[in-house]
């Protein structure tokens, strides 16, 4: 079975962002990228799934400027045997990005894909399950752990109210969360080797979608900051503060 | 111009977040429907029914949607979707999950968990974790929303709307329920609770969030942990409170032993009072605490419990 995993180059998760002071949008300038942790969770489970036997071959596909191309080795080096680069200088909104992923599943025909389930940038939640629908697929959202058996597969999604198992018939989309496992880090030797993989580059226009916006940023803001509270020497000062001054206890 | 509604249950009880993403439907304007899809879920229909400024309940009640899976609903969604302009869910579990489906069969784009309205297409959202706040404008006819609840205040329940009864019974045949593992709790939920007091890692194993369970019980809060509490196995995961856990913003949210990292932050930053128990001055936690307490939390909290 072939596994798909598309992954998006964003932020460092421990970097916090800053806004432009025209409030345009954030400034990424100089700013350090890496693999979404969730896209990162992602390439590993493929990994194990090989590892299992389970999985054949890894095809990792990212969409974005040349510069994804770097996130794209990363997954190699964890283990994906190619990759794509879907190229394109523009930010794509989810919609647009699932289509293009619609067109690499057409030519792939992947029994699996395995996507994060969203990405800390953009904070959408989205891609996995639009990919499902334009590829008629069942999703198994938010995993906590995936099992293959047979022509089916059971995810079990953390949900709301604590876990929730689905059987889903292959091929299926599935998108990640936290605990589905531990990704681990890449060994020198498999970053070198991972240079020499092949990785295909595709012009996103090339794909015949209409790729243009379907919203526009009108503005970007930074948070509401909250002010500095007070330090408490004890619990019976904590006690009276909040019983007294903030009045949200009685 | 209408608006559908889709309402978050368990098939015996409707979510309380519903109510507030009616409120945000209001602030959008427009006839407001709601829609049930469930199974034997005539409770969520009657308590559906008393949800103020709300035109009509649709229910879809039938096997095909009694877990509610997203292959199935989004097919129902899809059915009715001719009538409306907007169409909104909460951003739970339920919503995150089958909304984008939706949107994409619609070939529309979704506008994910709004925190404000600016007019009938343009809604405020939190971006990186909450670090920064983007004002976007939908350029697509039919608008797909999920709405963060916590955002909104909840609508009366003193209406009284038509309940009409759909038969449409869906079943994309493609995916089936297998089991349910939920956590169990005499406490109020999370998301509704107007104290949360969260342990985090400080909190060294399972058995000490007992500590919190005794000033839970005294102020009637939800128990709440961080990420690296979950991980480590001292709690269930439905207990996550962060960018990709639950957000909450109680009146009062207690944050014992939790370091304050951006992605815990951006769950709790919009409570009222915080109030934060950790060893560490340094803590980022300081930082966004009204009231700090620089202790060991193994002296504190029992303290704490026996003067409250
Ligand atoms: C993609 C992604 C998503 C994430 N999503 C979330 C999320 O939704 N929610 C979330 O919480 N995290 C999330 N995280 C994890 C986050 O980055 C932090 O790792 C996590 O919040 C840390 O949890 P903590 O504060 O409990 O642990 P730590 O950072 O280890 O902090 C423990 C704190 O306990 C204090 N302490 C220890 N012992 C005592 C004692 N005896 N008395 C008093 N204080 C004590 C320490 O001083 C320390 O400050 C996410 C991370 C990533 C990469």
């Amino acid at each position: 079975m072939k596994v798909l995993v598309p992954i998006k180059r964003v932020i460092d998760y421990n970097v916090k962002v800053r806004v432009k002071p025209d409030n345009s949008d954030v400034d990424l300038t100089n700013v350090k990228m890496a693999i979404n942790p969730f896209c990162e969770i992602a390439v590993e489970e493929a990994v194990r799934l090989k590892e299992a036997g389970t999985a054949t071959e890894i095809v990792a596909v990212s969409i974005g400027d040349k510069k994804c191309q770097e996130q794209l080795r990363t997954a190699l080096a964890l283990g994906a045997d190619r990759a794509i680069q879907i190229e394109t200088e523009e930010t794509l909104d989810s919609l647009n990005i699932a289509k293009l992923l619609q067109k690499i599943v057409d030519e792939e025909q992947p029994g699996l894909v395995i996507l994060g389930k969203q990405s800390i940038d953009s904070d959408n939640n989205q891609t996995g399950q639009m990919l499902a629908a334009l590829t008629g697929m069942a999703q198994g959202t938010f995993a906590s752990e995936v099992k293959v058996d047979g022509d089916k597969v059971n995810v079990t999604r953390e949900v709301d109210g604590g876990l929730q198992t689905v059987a889903l018939n292959l091929p299926a989309i599935v998108t990640t969360d936290l605990r589905l496992n531990e990704p681990r880090y890449a060994k020198l030797p498999d970053i070198m080797k991972a240079k020499r993989k092949p990785l295909d580059v595709k012009a996103a226009g090339d794909f015949g979608i209409d790729l243009s916006p379907r919203a526009t940023l009108l503005k970007v803001a930074p948070p509401a900051e909250r002010s500095a509270g007070v330090v408490v020497e004890s619990v019976d000062e904590l006690v009276e503060k909040l019983k007294n001054e903030a009045k949200v206890i009685s | 111009m209408a608006i559908l509604v889709y309402v978050e249950h368990d098939n015996s009880e409707l979510k309380a977040d519903t109510l507030k993403t009616v409120a945000a439907a209001q602030a959008i304007g427009g006839d407001i429907d709601l829609l049930v899809a469930g199974h034997n879920c005539q409770a969520v229909v009657d308590a559906a029914a008393t949800v103020s400024g709300v035109n009509k309940v649709l229910v879809a009640d039938n096997a095909a949607y009694e877990h509610q899976l997203a292959e199935n609903v989004s097919a129902l969604v899809l059915e009715l979707a001719g009538d409306y302009e907007h169409i909104l869910s909460t951003a739970l579990s339920v919503g995150k999950n089958f909304m984008p489906r939706v949107a994409a069969l619609l070939d529309v784009a979704q506008v994910s968990d709004i925190i404000g309205v600016e007019s009938a297409d343009t809604f405020v959202r939190p971006i990186y974790a909450g670090n920064a706040i983007a004002t976007v404008q939908s350029l697509d006819t039919k608008k797909v929303i999920t709405v963060r609840a916590t955002a909104f205040d909840a609508v009366a329940t003193d209406g009284s709307a038509e309940v009409v009864a759909l038969s449409n019974a869906t079943d994309a045949g493609i995916s089936a329920h297998v089991s349910d593992e939920l956590t169990e709790s005499e406490r109020p939920d999370l998301g509704a609770a107007s104290v949360v007091i969260s342990g985090g890692r400080g909190m060294q194993n399972g058995d000490n969030f007992k500590l919190l369970e005794g000033i839970a019980d005294k102020l009637g809060a939800a128990i709440g942990a961080s990420r690296a509490a979950v991980d480590a196995g001292f709690v269930p995961n439905d207990m996550q409170v962060g960018q990709t856990g639950k957000i909450v913003a109680p009146d009062l949210y207690i944050a014992v032993g939790i370091s304050g990292a951006i992605q815990h932050l951006a769950g709790m930053k919009d409570s009222k009072i915080i109030v934060a128990i950790n060893k560490d001055p340094e803590a980022p936690i300081f930082q966004v605490a009204d009231y700090g307490l620089v202790a060991d939390l193994f002296d504190t909290l029992p303290e704490l419990e026996s003067k409250l």
